[in-house]
């Protein structure tokens, strides 16, 4: 029996063959951490007082979460982050305005096959789609990894997902994540590590590839990763970084579970408050009147997203009783659609577009809900409160949906318009 | 010693420590008046050091955010009984120096009133009349969770001179 792309890119990184369930030591190639970075920065300096970080070079730190400051606290937190970033002479720093940081990491060519990055935010999953060995720690792992270069990892089990086909009109990988977080569970790939395989991988944009690594931990995956293919070639070959490293799962590798899905039968879902595996047919809420939506975040704020809710609302208008708000993911990805004509569109449409980062994703600031109010979010996560109001009710879609559903105020099935 | 008994599954991060703070709270009596507060906003008010929480399956599930385990360590929780918990969360606990048992069996017996205590060291958590035995952390986390967490078990090797 062969070996799985967990068990083969740990074993490189342990300098041993590695078996699952055994714990490794591996020092990681990048560490990610945003907004957080302040209280890292506490902790670093309440642990070793005076110290150097051990390779400042693998250090990224991305302000996205609360941006622009919502309060003189968020204010002085980005305030300590940028000296500490001067003092301790950490190149790979992206102020306000770059991006989310699952977008920015791989736009700025931080995120490369075969790597093994880790983040102090659990969608750090997202690296998967380029074949990085990537998971989320929390803060106080990440000010041990600034102090040490190091961490653990139990080496996962592996769920493969096997996918065929190609999604009919209307339907995209949004509604394919949604579908497999539905039936594996929230928990249901907990401590393991997801590949996806098979026929279907190859018809996959690097944006849908993105969208589904990054809800690999909506249902407990340590990573959630794909192969190299020529999309993977072609857009490291835009940023001009030479793919070596690619690490892929042996055709005979021993799998704890196969699922197969075959995108021809995927059809628009939705999850439904307060769990992301709540997930029903969109033609199952048609009607539901909502209040607002969000299109943006790691999940959905990238430039295909924003282009194909514009061709829905081109030369149309959002019904009066809902607002929309856009969040491209990355000043990069915003730019693309300045050119394109696509923000053209969606505001000419009524939307509100705010600046590349979370935005209202974490219930932090900009877009709070209203006690009772319904929002269509093309992000990740509905849980209750989570967008800063806990009688507020958060419903998950793909692009397509969020945009047919802005059209008359209450979801829609987005087969309806495209065919 | 109180039981705060949770049964339900996927109790979130969210639910454990609102997102909305994560940018304002980041020491233990801050994070503290906030513990739990969309679950049971009465948790905040009623938990002493050596209380216990039983749970469901994939306690903790969600957001890497640290606040749940920093706060639930804060305050001295003696530990997390579940029947299972989310990856990202069980690492922030031994990073903490949270105790964490995993016993669907512990959870599945419990009823209100029990007295319920546990030994680490032994593995072993006993519910009302009855022991149960849980699996014990990899040699590794066992020396971190001694050492009081991850940063002290780091500082310890730091005098020591283990790292450069
Ligand atoms: S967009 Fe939302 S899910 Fe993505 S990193 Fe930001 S807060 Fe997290």
């Amino acid at each position: 029996m062969g070996d799985t792309f967990a068990i083969k890119i740990l074993s490189r990184a342990a300098g041993k063959k590695v078996r699952e369930g055994e714990i490794v030591f591996v020092e990681p190639d990048y560490i990610l951490t945003h907004d957080n970075s302040s209280a890292i920065i506490g902790k670093f300096e309440s642990t070793v007082p005076g110290a150097r970080v051990k390779y400042p070079g693998r250090i990224a730190i991305v302000l996205d979460h609360v941006i622009p400051a919502a309060s003189s606290k968020h204010a002085a937190g980005h305030k300590k982050v940028r000296e500490f970033v001067k003092e301790q002479e950490i190149v790979n720093f992206y102020d306000i305005g770059t991006g989310v940081c699952h977008q920015v990491m791989p736009e700025v060519g931080l995120v490369k096959p075969g790597s093994i990055v880790v983040g102090s935010d659990s969608h750090t999953c997202t690296y998967g789609a380029f074949n990085c060995f990537a998971t989320g720690i929390d803060r106080t792992e990440a000010a041990g990894i600034w102090i040490t270069g190091r961490t653990w990892f139990k080496v996962p089990e592996t769920i493969n997902i096997e996918l065929t086909g190609a999604f009919t009109g209307g339907v995209s990988a949004k509604d394919l994540i949604l579908t497999i977080v539905g039936d594996v569970g929230a928990g249901g790939a907990n401590y393991m590590a997801v590949e996806f395989n098979g026929p279907a991988v190859g018809g996959l944009r690097m944006c849908d590839r993105m969208t589904i690594a990054n809800m690999g931990i909506e249902m407990g995956a340590k990573i959630a990763a794909f192969p190299t293919n020529i999309v993977t070639s072609k857009y490291f070959e835009a940023l001009d970084i030479p793919v070596t490293d690619a690490v892929w799962s042996d055709f005979d590798a021993e799998y704890a579970r196969t699922l197969e899905y075959d995108l021809e039968n995927i059809v628009p879902v939705i999850a439904c408050p307060h769990q992301v595996d709540n997930v029903v047919p969109v033609e199952k809420m048609a009607g539901m009147k909502i209040d607002q939506i969000f299109l943006g975040t790691c999940t959905n704020g990238r430039v295909e997203d924003l282009k194909a809710a514009a061709d829905i609302l081109r030369g149309e208008r959002i019904h009066s009783s809902v607002r929309m708000l856009v969040a491209p993911a990355s000043r990069t990805e915003y730019l693309k659609a300045m050119k394109m004509g696509v923000l053209q569109d969606l505001v000419s449409a009524g939307a509100v577009v705010l600046p590349p980062g979370c935005g209202p994703c974490l219930g932090a600031h900009q877009g709070a809900l209203a006690p009772g109010e319904k929002c269509l979010s093309t992000a990740n996560r509905n849980f209750k409160g989570r967008m800063g109001e806990k009688e507020a009710e958060i419903y998950l879609s793909s692009p397509e949906t969020a945009a047919v559903s802005a059209l008359t105020g209450k979801v829609r099935d987005p087969r309806e318009v495209l065919k | 010693m109180n039981v705060f008994h949770y049964p339900q599954n996927d109790i979130n991060t969210d639910l454990l420590f609102p997102g909305k703070y994560t940018y304002t709270c980041s020491t233990g009596p801050e994070i503290k008046e906030h513990l739990l507060e969309d679950l049971d906003a009465s948790f905040a008010g009623a938990v002493q050091p050596g209380d216990i929480i039983i749970a469901g399956e994939n306690f903790g599930c969600g957001s890497s955010r640290e606040h749940p385990s920093l706060g639930l360590k804060h305050i001295g929780l003696k530990a997390v009984i579940a029947s299972s918990f989310a990856r990202i969360f069980y690492r922030s606990a031994v990073n903490q120096g949270l105790l964490l048992v995993q016993s669907p069996e512990a959870v599945e017996y419990y009823t209100k009133g029990d007295i319920v205590t546990v030994d680490p060291a032994a593995g072993e958590v006993r519910v009302g009349d009855r022991v149960f035995t849980f699996p014990s952390l990899p040699d590794e986390m066992l020396e971190i969770l001694k050492d009081g967490g991850l940063l002290n078990h780091i500082k310890k090797q730091y005098v020591q001179g283990d790292e450069a």
